[in-house]
């Protein structure tokens, strides 16, 4: 397939409509990815995480120049809500990147989430897969600014840091379910504020208490979570943060490689039974239609009380996935 | 279900004016309309503008234009959208334009020039009429 070769070329345009094909489920989108999918696996994927006004877009700018500078090429997956209301979105993280707007070796795209929960997009595996394939060495992954369920991210990249800001609010903000569980590295952004330290304090305080727990219901690994402190608008604290992803990558990919494994599986997992629940949905969908009847026209039906979703999900099923010896 | 084409639209500020309060009203608007729009602020160059509507893959480029720099940049971008087998984005320019200007502007294949006044609801319908989401590259 041209496009494929295309792809694994590195050719901007050719990329640039495969990925909105892939944003937009175009299915013959899959036999591409079919195509680049054993190009994969040589790039590193870094998540950013955390709320809105955090920093995420200029410390994403800050570590792109980094790798920049040691000749790593780069591409960025920016993550802005869609509308509920309009189903459009505005994407303006790039307005912080600008200058590696003419750098051949920096891709950098805006992805709306539409209606996707978690963080991410729909797309975003299947996007790092072609850039991946592209031949890009760093992925970054900057997800929408939500703040407490977005932790999708964990599945996805090899590195997950977590940035927060001071005087958010009290703590229990911090201990609330999900966000301090995917860290590998904490990000403490705009450090110059009031409250900075008391901040870094207390995410040090429930990384550690944390860690003990894990410890002893031995989940823990030997991987302490670092605290950096960063002004990303001032590029401070940008080395040290570079630094820290060094050598959480090098704990993964050298010192355990058991732990990049588990790592990789998991991510793998994750992307399969993403892809998986997808096909099973859009199956039974055209299924469903083939059978005469329509999604909406069985949701009028159970709106009217003639059916619950549970016995006819479950019906649906039987009658065309079970095989008649099976039930 | 799914394949739904949504339509991408950049909205950019070439030159060195630092006003954009223009353009982020019209990002709104369009939003509003349900579309999906890059916003990229104040001082790009045309190369940059073009970069960014290639990696994004728009299907219009809207400018927005005060200090008179247009004849500069408009020629520019269209030359350079060219050079990258890019002319179907349709590009048009927001702003301010002395009369006399609008139909050069046209000639080099700006699609429409919308001047102060103009009001967000035909700027609106005239996308909705004038830009179709580019069909499947696959």
């Amino acid at each position: 397939m041209e496009i494929v070769d295309q792809v694994l070329r590195g050719d901007v345009r050719a990329v640039a409509r495969l990925l909105r094909d892939i944003d937009d489920q175009i299915p013959s989108t899959r036999s591409i990815l079919k195509e680049l999918y054993p190009h994969t696996g040589k790039a590193y994927v870094i998540g950013f995480t955390g709320p809105p006004g955090a920093g995420k877009s200029t410390l994403v700018d800050q570590i792109t120049a980094y790798y920049r500078k040691i000749g790593k090429t780069v591409a960025i997956i920016a993550i802005d809500p869609t509308s509920p209301f309009s189903g459009g979105a505005i994407l303006g993280d790039r307005i912080r990147m600008q200058r590696h707007f003419l750098d051949k070796d920096v891709f950098i795209r805006s992805v709306a989430t539409r209606g996707h929960f978690g963080g991410l997009t729909k797309s975003t595996h299947d996007m790092i897969t072609v850039f991946d394939a592209m031949g890009k060495d760093i992925i970054v992954v900057e997800t929408v600014g939500v703040g407490q369920g977005e932790v999708e991210i964990a599945d996805c990249a090899h590195t997950t840091i977590v940035v927060s800001v001071p005087g958010l609010g009290d703590d229990i903000q911090a201990i609330k379910a999900g966000i301090m569980e995917i860290g590998n590295i904490f990000v403490v952004n705009k450090a110059d504020r009031e409250g900075a330290k008391k901040t870094v304090q207390e995410l040090r305080n429930l990384l550690e208490m944390g860690r003990r727990f894990r410890m002893d219901i031995g989940e823990a690994d030997d991987w302490e979570p670092p605290i950096v402190e960063t002004q990303a608008h001032k590029g401070i604290g940008i080395e040290e943060l570079c630094e820290a992803i060094d050598r959480h990558r090098a704990y993964l990919t050298t010192q355990k490689p058991e732990q990049f494994r588990k790592v990789m599986l998991k991510r793998t997992l994750h992307q399969f039974s993403e892809t998986l629940r997808d096909e099973l949905f859009k199956e039974m969908v055209r299924r469903i239609e083939r059978r005469g009847e329509s999604l909406e026209a069985i949701a009028e039906k159970i709106f009217q009380k003639e059916l619950d979703p549970y016995s006819i999900s479950r019906q649906l099923i039987r009658e065309e996935f079970v095989q008649p010896d099976d039930q | 279900m799914g394949n739904e084409r949504k339509l991408r639209i950049l909205v950019a500020k070439p030159g060195l004016d630092g006003h954009d309060r223009g353009a982020r009203i019209i990002a709104r608007a369009l939003r509003d309309a349900g579309f999906e729009v890059i916003y990229t602020g104040c001082h790009q160059t045309p190369e940059q503008i073009v970069q960014t509507a290639l990696q994004e893959d728009v299907d219009m480029i809207g400018l927005s234009i005060l200090s008179g720099a247009h004849n500069y940049s408009f020629p520019r971008i269209m030359e350079l959208l060219k050079e990258n087998n890019a002319e179907d984005i349709v590009v048009v320019g927001g702003g301010i334009f002395p009369l006399e200007d609008i139909p050069k502007l046209k000639s080099i294949g700006i699609k429409e020039i919308f001047t102060p006044g103009a009001k967000l609801e035909d700027i609106i319908k005239w996308v909705r009429e004038n830009v179709k989401p580019r069909k499947v590259a696959a």
